[in-house]
């Protein structure tokens, strides 16, 4: 008898490892704490300088990316983030890996069709959709306001 | 001689000579010993993935010409693929190589289906010896079908490692004293229980391997048993258990005669390969550094080789397409003693 394909839906879910779910669980909040925590000293670091505060925040994102881009460029973030999943790719590193990684990828088809349109391949619809749910929530706090104030 | 889908040779080709040629990770896996040429950088000083691939393929014809004393001009055929996008890699080899040149794709069934067309066109006379060749490399396919080799992704527990490798064979009208025989050929039907899953290619292969092998042992009313193995190409752990659980089920027992060519080119604990091998160079190298030495040895009497291809695309997985897979099936026997 062959299997129709629910029937070999069903021998496939069984035949198939299941992801160690506390495991990752666990490798994705402490590294992802860990970057967060690293974030934290930084942004301490930068106020200690004499930054105020929300030039502090800014620059704790922007030494997070170019620590990010440098790893990345080394190779050594995606061997992290097989480990750890959610808990690298979350973080605004995670963003920062998946700008560069296609930047490196394909440097070898050019600057403006290689570098410059693959770029955004992965980070793209998280831009796309980010910019356009803070306008749709703009739209809705501007009709909301009035009530709330 | 045609028994249902199976090709029987009345007079066998043979296979005079092959070459099995790996990168990095096939050099510590444990069938290193068998290739005839091992690369330590999986770029081999090209400029790019792609490049690298073609020169690894290029490498391997030259060693089976080598080896078998002859020159590109006593080919009379060369029947190549491989994973890149229309068959590049193979395709680039070939502006090197004065050979007649036709491209095939079955993605990673290419190797049992390069042998089995060598096979029937040099039996029937079109050609006198074919090569029959493909190959994959792991950040060409990594960077065409997934992300970029440096995005920090996590795999999932099915998905499978494409190999960098490539094999070559040379086949003859008609097989010679200690020439591996190829007995049999067998193409296969596109078969499509529509897995979806990108990342599970076993998953979406293992019945395409079960209709190949089921018409196969019905057409020549044989057995698991009347062989010395029967190896799949890349079913890799989930695609073999299924498989198994398939031919179960249409009472054919493969019991120890089962092996994958994906399972045993690497250490799958050590070397973190997920759920084992995959690629057009997976089967092809495992045959030319495994299989055929233990034929040609006699340590192996008869043996299938089933290799199966998933034969979607990028765009059609991305467009919500199910997964469309083929295995086509070679028998090789033993030299006549």
């Amino acid at each position: 008898m062959k299997p129709d394909k629910e029937q070999y839906a069903r021998l496939l879910k069984q035949a198939c490892p299941r992801s160690p779910l506390l495991r990752d669980c666990l490798w994705a909040f402490f590294v992802g704490g860990g970057i967060c925590l690293l974030g934290e000293g930084i942004r301490t670091a930068w106020l200690a300088a004499g930054h105020t505060l929300s030039d502090a925040g800014a620059l704790t994102s922007a030494t997070l990316i170019v620590i990010s881009g440098v790893l990345t460029g080394l190779g050594w973030y995606q061997k992290l983030a097989s480990k750890a999943g959610a808990g690298t790719l979350v973080p605004i590193t995670g963003f920062a890996n998946a700008v560069v990684s296609p930047a490196i990828e394909f440097r070898c088809e050019g600057l403006v069709t290689g570098v410059g349109a693959r770029m955004f391949s992965i980070a793209g619809p998280v831009l796309v959709y980010g910019l356009l749910a803070s306008a749709v929530w703009g739209v809705i706090w501007w009709l909301i306001r009035p009530w709330l104030l | 001689m045609r028994l249902g889908d199976t090709v029987r040779f009345t007079r066998p080709p043979g296979l005079e000579a092959w070459a099995a040629v790996g990168g990095k990770k096939e050099a510590d896996g444990p069938l290193a010993v068998g290739f005839d040429l091992l690369f330590t950088d999986n770029r081999l000083g090209e400029e790019t993935w792609e490049q690298a691939e073609s020169t690894l393929q290029r490498h391997c014809v030259e060693l089976v010409l080598q080896k078998a004393g002859l020159g590109a001009a006593q080919v009379d055929l060369a029947l190549g693929g491989d994973l890149q996008s229309q068959c590049t890699a193979t395709a680039y080899t070939f502006r090197s190589l004065d050979i007649p040149f036709a491209g095939v794709y079955g993605a990673c069934s290419t190797m049992a289906e390069t042998l089995g067309l060598a096979a029937c066109l040099t039996a029937g006379g079109a050609a006198g010896r074919a090569l029959a060749m493909t190959s994959s490399h792991f950040c060409a396919a990594e960077r065409q079908f997934r992300t970029p080799l440096n995005y920090g992704g996590k795999r999932t527990p099915t998905a499978q490692w494409t190999a960098t490798g490539a094999g070559a064979c040379l086949v003859t009208a008609q097989a010679g004293p200690g020439q591996v025989q190829l007995t049999a050929a067998a193409f296969g039907r596109v078969r499509d229980l529509s897995v979806r899953d990108g990342t599970n290619m076993g998953g979406a292969m293992a019945p395409a391997a079960a209709e190949t092998l089921c018409r196969f042992f019905a057409d020549n009313r044989c057995r698991p048993a009347d062989y010395d193995g029967v190896y799949t190409g890349d079913l890799g752990v989930v695609g073999s258990e299924l498989l198994a659980q398939l031919l179960t089920a249409e009472g054919i027992d493969l019991a120890d005669r089962h092996r994958d060519c994906g399972l045993l080119l690497y250490d799958r604990e050590t070397q973190q390969t997920g759920a084992g091998g995959s690629g057009a160079g997976c089967a092809a190298s495992v045959l030319t550094a495994h299989i055929l030495p233990a034929l040609k040895a006699g340590r192996m009497r008869r043996v299938l080789l089933v290799c199966t291809g998933a034969l979607m695309s990028t765009t059609t997985l991305l467009q919500g397409e199910s997964i469309p897979a083929v295995a086509h099936l070679v028998e090789l026997t033993a030299p006549e003693s």
